[in-house]
């Protein structure tokens, strides 16, 4: 705290140019984030024709009276897959890193499968086990309905799980050792030691995990749109509005109240932030589990069953699209990935997603980390800082749908300079960096929090300037997150579909679009396999990142160890 | 190296367009067509039409409705070409259409054009409500085969209907339309209340009760006539049923947009979507089509079942959209918790 404080004032040139890439950070969420949402939510208060009614259309909506059950429906199910998904992914990411375990690569590339897939898949994948036809129909109940709340709440853990587990890794990954020394001279037994030295370290991360499990689950329409059946939730009531009548005027409103939980959740991940410690501190030794079988056996198995239900998932899937007619010819063929027969692109659209991703990779790492980091330990105090911390927040809680139509309003407007964009790779890039910021900032920032203000404070006696700080120790001791940071924004702009099903132009269809599309005109295996071939290259980025992450944990992190 | 990446990138976003800046006026047409008719069509038309060339943008209905709506201000759209009539009547009102008689239009059926003059849209060929039927689940069920609506009410259908939810689709929609425009409303609405107890689910997509009837998850969907011939001529073990008690119905149209910068060559490609060669194209897909000198040649289409279509005032029906979909939430969107 001081130790910034005394250092804005002795390191004034470079604080000053900190100021500056705030401001243009402030600049990117205004032109990016604030000012479509702003064209979008100004709806809420106009009728069809564009003529101000005020809170008419609020109050219209407030009386509708499958309002209070949507709501309903949306908290309850949101909050059951955030409790369910929250622990699970806790024991997932501790297995990975605090205990002794096997195959621990295998393991954290498991642990990602359900967003490297479109979510057309998972859902697909359930309607093929336990829909009507499915494979585990004769096992279930007698009048068991996959779609309901328990096939979107089944949905919404497989999908949120990633999301969580990379958050808590994240969280988990780094401990002081310590800590855990000092605790066992001490003689805390286990438990204790748990409750007391790592809950405390990863709180913040649970936090975070918490939230955005339960934002993303609860702004989500593609999930309960195939499986919702007659379930509705207020995702579903937007794109009713939106898609079905094309009330983009009550699609605000409801916009707006999806809103509430992530403002919520603005303010208790505050309140989680205050009560953090930096846990690696410039003197830490990095803690490396000891085997003990007790702990190791029970959390291999746990990490075992989830990875094996996750593959389990996707073979599914990667074996319905070698079938010829699921489920009346079930013979196999590849002629479900000759595209050009299902769709004019064929596999055209392909080419366009991963254009469309490494490039959002590419541009939106470095705006991420170095605006994660500039928030910590920069001069970002104020309304400045404030604002960003809140427009860093939002984007999580904006259905897909609705930061697309705000696009459309903004981009498209004739007076908008930055119109150029519209239609073209460039806005899908834009939009795909701003729709998955959150979860990228979040993991910049839980792997920033764990070093030491110390290294700057440091740094700053030295008389180095803070991007030196920056660029020779925070990145380098931070190069697995970038990495992790990176590869979630090329996997996520390969499989989002919800915002750019608005925004690609007659040269830019993307690969998860035409699935979607295939879908519609009843191709399933079709869809399957232009999901699997998403996959495949998801799969392959991670792959590489973890090969990658090999090499540069033995360049950089060795100090860590002892 | 990281620059470099990204220049490749860049260039590699960019060469299209460059490529693409020549002669040939390039008309953007936006369009809810099926994907396997968009080269046809295209190469069609670019035939018939010298010196322009198509760039289609092509979604589901409400998607490519919301996104001409949203662009109203800048219209991205030259000309749209295959679009639910109702979508181009909303258009209409918020007078996003360029008024133009395509020459040849007067050969089009009375009720495939619009009534102004000169006209804002033109229609290519109707699509009607219609039910897929499994016959595999069926006779594992014991179910009969329906032949009209009334016959969705025996209780044997109990749970065994998927129906697309008429506030989400445009199909499910025209359903309910023409359920109002055959009974009376009154009537209606006792048929639906009757229906919605054997309504498994209400879909948000249009097409997703056939495609699910399809796959057997359901016995029936309620679903429109093109996508059931589709699936059942790749397969699937579904007829295709037009009930015989009156069926909705909805054209497929075409229009220009207000404010094209190709306003000519627009026009041209209009004329030809009305000519006899463009209606034997839609003739492959669809069994009535907008000329009456051109016999379709879609295969298992039911017989006469143009007969069946209810007459419908389309205007009048889209003006009262807004209250039948209030009116139909109330009573069932919600009220359907799963039967277990």
């Amino acid at each position: 705290m001081s130790g910034t404080a005394t250092l804005r004032l002795r390191m004034a040139p470079d604080m000053r140019l900190a100021r500056i890439a705030l401001w243009l950070a402030a600049a990117l969420f205004a032109a990016a984030l604030v000012a479509p949402m702003a064209m979008l939510l100004v709806r809420a208060a106009q009728d069809q024709a564009g003529a101000f009614v005020g809170l008419a259309n609020v109050a219209a909506y407030a009386g509708t009276p499958a309002l209070a059950s949507s709501v309903w429906n949306s908290v309850w199910t949101s909050a059951l897959s955030t409790a369910i998904v929250v622990p699970l992914a806790f024991a997932y990411a501790y297995a990975l890193a605090r205990a002794c375990i096997p195959l621990k690569g295998l393991f954290r590339a498991a642990m990602l499968i359900p967003i490297l897939a479109p979510t057309l898949l998972p859902a697909l994948a359930m309607i093929t086990l336990f829909g009507n036809q499915g494979l585990f129909r004769p096992w279930l109940p007698e009048g068991f309905s996959v779609y309901g709340p328990w096939g979107i709440v089944a949905a919404q853990v497989f999908a949120n799980f990633p999301h969580a587990a990379i958050i808590l890794s994240v969280a988990l990954a780094t401990a002081d050792a310590r800590l855990y020394e000092a605790a066992t001279v001490l003689r805390a037994s286990r438990l204790r030691i748990f409750l007391t030295v790592t809950l405390p370290g990863a709180a913040y991360g649970l936090v975070s995990a918490a939230v955005v499990a339960f934002t993303l689950a609860i702004t989500d329409f593609g999930i309960p749109k195939v499986v919702g059946g007659n379930f509705n939730v207020l995702a579903t009531d937007v794109y009713k509005q939106v898609v079905g009548q094309q009330n983009f005027n009550m699609g605000a409103v409801v916009g707006l109240v999806l809103l509430v939980p992530a403002v919520v959740g603005f303010f208790l991940e505050r309140w989680a932030g205050r009560q953090r410690a930096a846990t690696l501190s410039g003197r830490a030794v990095a803690y490396v589990p000891a085997p003990r079988p007790a702990r190791d056996l029970p959390l291999f198995l746990l990490a075992l069953a989830v990875a094996l239900v996750l593959v389990g998932i996707v073979g599914v899937a990667a074996w319905s699209s070698l079938v010829a007619f699921w489920p009346w010819n079930l013979s196999l063929t590849l002629a479900n990935y000759d595209f050009a027969r299902f769709d004019a692109n064929g596999w055209g659209s392909v080419v366009t997603s991963v254009q469309m991703a490494l490039l959002a990779a590419l541009l939106g790492t470095p705006v991420v980390f170095t605006l994660a980091y500039l928030l910590e330990r920069g001069p970002a105090r104020g309304a400045l800082g404030t604002a960003l911390r809140l427009a860093v927040t939002m984007p999580l809680a904006i259905p897909g749908l609705v930061l697309g139509l705000a696009y459309i309003l903004f981009f498209n407007h004739p007076a908008n300079p930055l119109g150029v964009l519209y239609g073209t790779l460039a806005i899908l890039v834009l939009n795909s960096i701003v729709h998955f910021y959150t979860v990228a900032h979040l993991a910049a920032t839980a792997a920033i929090r764990q070093l030491d203000p110390e290294f700057e404070a440091v740094g700053a006696s030295l008389k180095v300037p803070l991007w030196h700080t920056f660029a020779r120790v925070t990145v380098p001791i931070s190069l697995p997150a970038v990495l992790e940071v990176a590869v979630y924004l090329f996997v996520n702009a390969m499989t989002t579909v919800s915002a750019v099903i608005f925004l690609y132009g007659p040269a830019t269809k993307t690969a998860s679009v035409a699935v979607v599309h295939m879908d519609e005109a009843g191709q399933q295996s079709a869809a399957a396999a232009m999901a699997c071939v998403i996959l495949a290259i998801t799969a392959a980025a991670k792959l590489l990142q973890i090969a990658a992450g090999g090499a540069v944990e033995r360049a950089t992190q060795r100090w860590r160890r002892r | 190296m990281r620059r470099l990446l990204l220049a490749a990138g860049l260039a590699a976003a960019l060469a299209p367009a460059a490529a693409e800046a020549q002669s040939r006026t390039r008309l953007t047409v936006y369009t809810a067509l099926e994907n396997e008719q968009l080269a046809p069509f295209k190469a069609a038309a670019e035939r018939a039409v010298p010196g322009i060339e198509i760039v289609w943008v092509r979604d589901s209905t409400g998607v490519i409705t919301a996104r001409l709506l949203a662009e109203r201000e800048n219209p991205r759209a030259d000309v749209v070409w295959g679009l639910s009539v109702f979508s181009l009547l909303q258009m209409e009102a918020l007078d996003m259409l360029e008024p133009y008689t395509p020459a040849g239009a007067e050969a089009l059926r009375p009720n495939f054009r619009s009534p102004r003059s000169p006209m804002t849209w033109t229609g290519m060929d109707a699509f009607v409500s219609a039910i897929c039927f499994n016959r595999t689940i069926a006779a594992q069920r014991n179910l009969p085969r329906p032949s009209t609506w009334a016959d969705l009410l025996n209780p044997a259908f109990r749970n065994q209907v998927a129906m697309p939810n008429p506030a989400s689709s445009g199909t499910g929609f025209l359903t309910i339309a023409g359920w109002i425009g055959t009974m009376g409303e009154e009537r209606a609405w006792d048929f639906m209340g009757r229906l919605h107890e054997n309504i498994q689910v209400y879909t948000h997509s249009g097409s997703a009760p056939c495609n699910n009837a399809a796959r057997g998850e359901y016995a029936v969907g309620i679903s429109f006539d093109m996508r059931a011939v589709a699936l059942r001529n790749q397969g699937a073990p579904i007829d295709i049923i037009v009930p015989t008690d009156g069926v909705g119905y909805d054209l497929e149209a075409t229009a220009i947009l207000r404010g094209t910068r190709n306003l000519d060559s627009a026009r041209r490609l209009v004329d030809f979507t009305v000519t006899r060669e463009a209606h034997e194209l839609y003739g492959r897909y669809y069994a009535l089509l907008g000329r009456t000198d051109v016999q379709p040649t879609v295969q298992n289409y039911p017989a006469e079942f143009a007969e069946r279509l209810v007459s419908a005032d389309f205007t009048a029906v889209a003006t009262q959209r807004e209250r039948i979909l209030r009116s139909w939430t109330e009573r069932f969107d919600g009220r359907s918790a799963p039967r277990n």
